[in-house]
């Protein structure tokens, strides 16, 4: 069958005289350039910075977020990112390594953001996700919460909210619940 | 010569005239070229895979095993629906609720006999390159376009230039109410599902004036209903489109404009179909487009008739609508295709450059022209420009030369640059031979 694939087979071989030894080549997958090139074009400003683990593996990298405006100025939060071969199919898996006091961060670090889940288009890239998650801390939603508690708490008392925020950053317990230190 | 001659496997009858077609060389078929007699056998040790399971892929299963195809895989992660049961006919009432691959899988296998189908209960893209190597051929009936972006997007990336078995022929079809089209793909070589994009815009929207002032269809009368009147009145909080109460509310309204504008056709089966987008699916545009699909995988699989896709025609195009109507044509590859149009160029390199030499050629190489490129292959990041922490680590790299980064001849790295944000580029290392 396939007569077509020795005519093409025909066609290299005269376009390139000296076929390359055999055996298969690794090749750079759709998803690898694709991340290469949002990494490129990625803008982080001051208040972010990247870390590669195996910088090899650039699929695979933690973002470090210090807002120096909002209730949560004056910590260090990170996520995780994980990006799957179908990105750009899929949204990259982000999660918050701490565990902290926010309405769209859970206290497993899972994010609610739009573009994470039901609005990831392959045309948003990895700087989309990045300022979508520097504005969560900037102005954190009550509309759509993940953490339901504090979700209540903004809605309903802004300030004791914000003083809660501080608690928490601070490494203290709001409500029960111990969270981590994330103050620099 | 004619003859009559049993393979292994058949039963004579059943195959008494695939065989004529297939075993006899014909007007058709390639001249001296053509070997029947190794026809039959060859494609009974090829493994074709199904993606589907639904309208389409029941009719693609029992033609591709009356076909003569004997090992077969087909892979859909639905069950069975009762409202399937009218069109799916591989399905009866006992069936609602289990898997569509498996059921259609084991009627078939039952009344075919001799095929084997495997069955994958699964999503395509729960599965790697490593499993798509097995087949020769790929059969799509979906109605996803995103899975067929996919499947496409896969088996173009899986292309080896240097591996015959990299190439797997996709044949797709689709349907769409009364309209359907089936096409042949041979990833790299002629233009893909994504080159062919445009073919699947968006129905037009019926203009708000027609809607507004002179409704011609039914379905005018339901979309005036649905976005004007619902507007205008406000009956509930929000519209539910599958809250019964909220559809007899447009069905009314849609059935009075009718009557006022002596339209015939209004129902409450067509409200809900139009406000919900559905599209009605009919049975006999898909054993068209299958029966075409199947059609082209035989005459690629035995080479008993030239098949669509090179180096003419590649699209078939089929309607229903007012009588019945094809028109068969080529759709062009596109140079600018995201998928099948960036494939690795090569690029001559000495082996002893540093990285850096090579990361400075490419901005006076006239086929590059990058000033910041960043570099990487599949498994090493070689130098990256941002963001900062990677260009620290890999900054190092540029006092290395090629082979000591561990570089081999035919290798492919990725180029990319801010300064072309929607072009990225694929390069095969060539080494100059060193004298
Ligand atoms: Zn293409």
């Amino acid at each position: 069958m396939l007569k077509i694939w020795s005519m093409k087979k025909e066609q290299q071989k005269a376009e390139n005289a000296e076929g390359a030894a055999g055996g298969k080549k690794k090749k750079v997958t759709a998803a690898q350039l694709r991340v290469q090139k949002d990494l490129s074009e990625l803008s982080l400003g001051s208040t972010m910075r990247t870390e590669f683990p195996d910088p090899d593996n650039i699929l695979s990298f933690i973002l470090y977020v210090e807002p120096d405006e909002g209730m949560y100025r004056g910590a260090k939060f990170s996520f995780t990112f994980n990006i799957t071969p179908n990105f750009p199919h899929e949204p990259p898996k982000v999660q918050c390594r701490e565990k902290i006091y926010h309405p769209n961060i859970d206290l497993e670090g899972k994010v609610c953001l739009n573009i994470l889940r039901e609005d990831w288009k392959p045309v948003l890239n990895l700087n989309a996700v990045i300022v979508g998650l520097q504005f969560l801390f900037l102005e954190p939603n009550a509309s759509d919460p993940l953490n339901k508690e504090a979700a209540e708490d903004l809605r309903t008392n802004r300030e004791g909210f914000k003083r809660n925020v501080r608690v928490a950053m601070g490494g203290g317990s709001v409500k029960g619940v111990l969270f981590d230190r994330v103050l620099k | 010569m004619a003859s009559t001659t049993v393979y292994p496997g058949s039963e004579p009858a059943r195959w008494k005239y695939l065989d004529r077609i297939r075993t006899r060389a014909g007007p058709f078929t390639d001249g001296d070229a053509y070997d029947g007699s190794m026809v039959a056998e060859a494609m009974e040790n090829m493994t074709v895979l199904v993606i589907g399971a639904g309208g389409l892929g029941c009719e693609i299963l029992k033609n591709l095993a009356l076909s003569g195809f004997k090992n077969i895989h087909v892979i859909d992660m639905d069950t069975i629906d009762i409202s399937n049961l009218n069109r799916q006919f591989l399905f009866r009432a006992e069936d609602v609720g289990k898997y569509k691959a498996e059921v259609a899988a084991r009627f078939v296998e039952k009344r075919v006999r001799g095929v084997k189908i495997t069955p994958h209960n699964k999503m395509i893209q729960d599965f790697d390159e490593d499993f798509y190597m097995q087949f020769q051929l790929v059969v799509c009936g979906l109605d996803s376009i995103e899975a067929r972006r996919w499947i496409n997007a896969t088996l173009v990336n899986m292309v080896d230039e240097e591996v015959e078995d990299s190439y797997k022929p996709l044949i797709d079809g689709g349907t769409e109410g009364f309209k359907g089209q089936s096409r042949v793909i041979f990833p790299t070589v002629t233009s893909c599902i994504e080159c062919q994009l445009d073919m699947h815009a968006p129905r037009a929207a019926v203009p708000l004036c027609t809607l507004a002032s002179i409704p011609r269809q039914p379905e005018h009368c339901i979309e005036w209903a649905h976005v004007i009147a619902w507007d205008a009145e406000k009956p509930f909080p929000s519209l539910d489109k599958d809250d019964p109460e909220h559809i007899t509310w447009l069905f009314k309204k849609a059935l009075l404009r009718a009557q006022e504008f002596n339209i015939p056709g209004v129902t409450y089966a067509l409200t809900q179909g139009v406000v919900k987008n559905i599209i009605p699916a009919i049975a006999a545009t898909n054993s068209v487009i299958a029966a075409s699909c199947c059609n082209e995988a035989l005459k690629i699989a035995s080479n008993c008739a030239p098949s669509l896709g090179y180096p003419n025609n590649n699209y078939m195009m089929y309607s229903g609508n007012d009588s019945i109507y094809t028109y068969t044509f080529k759709h062009e590859k596109k140079d600018d295709c995201p998928v099948c149009g960036n494939l690795a160029r090569e690029l001559q390199v000495d082996p002893a450059w540093t990285l850096g030499e090579l990361v400075e050629s490419f901005a006076t190489r006239p086929e590059a022209q990058l000033k910041k490129p960043s570099i990487r292959a599949e498994s090493k990041t070689l130098y990256m420009q941002s963001p900062v922490s990677l260009e620290e680590a890999t900054r190092p790299n540029l006092d290395k030369t090629l082979v000591e980064l561990g570089l081999s001849d035919g290798e492919e790295v990725g180029v990319t640059d801010p300064a072309f944000a929607t072009v990225s580029f694929k390069f095969k290392l060539k080494f100059k031979k060193t004298e």
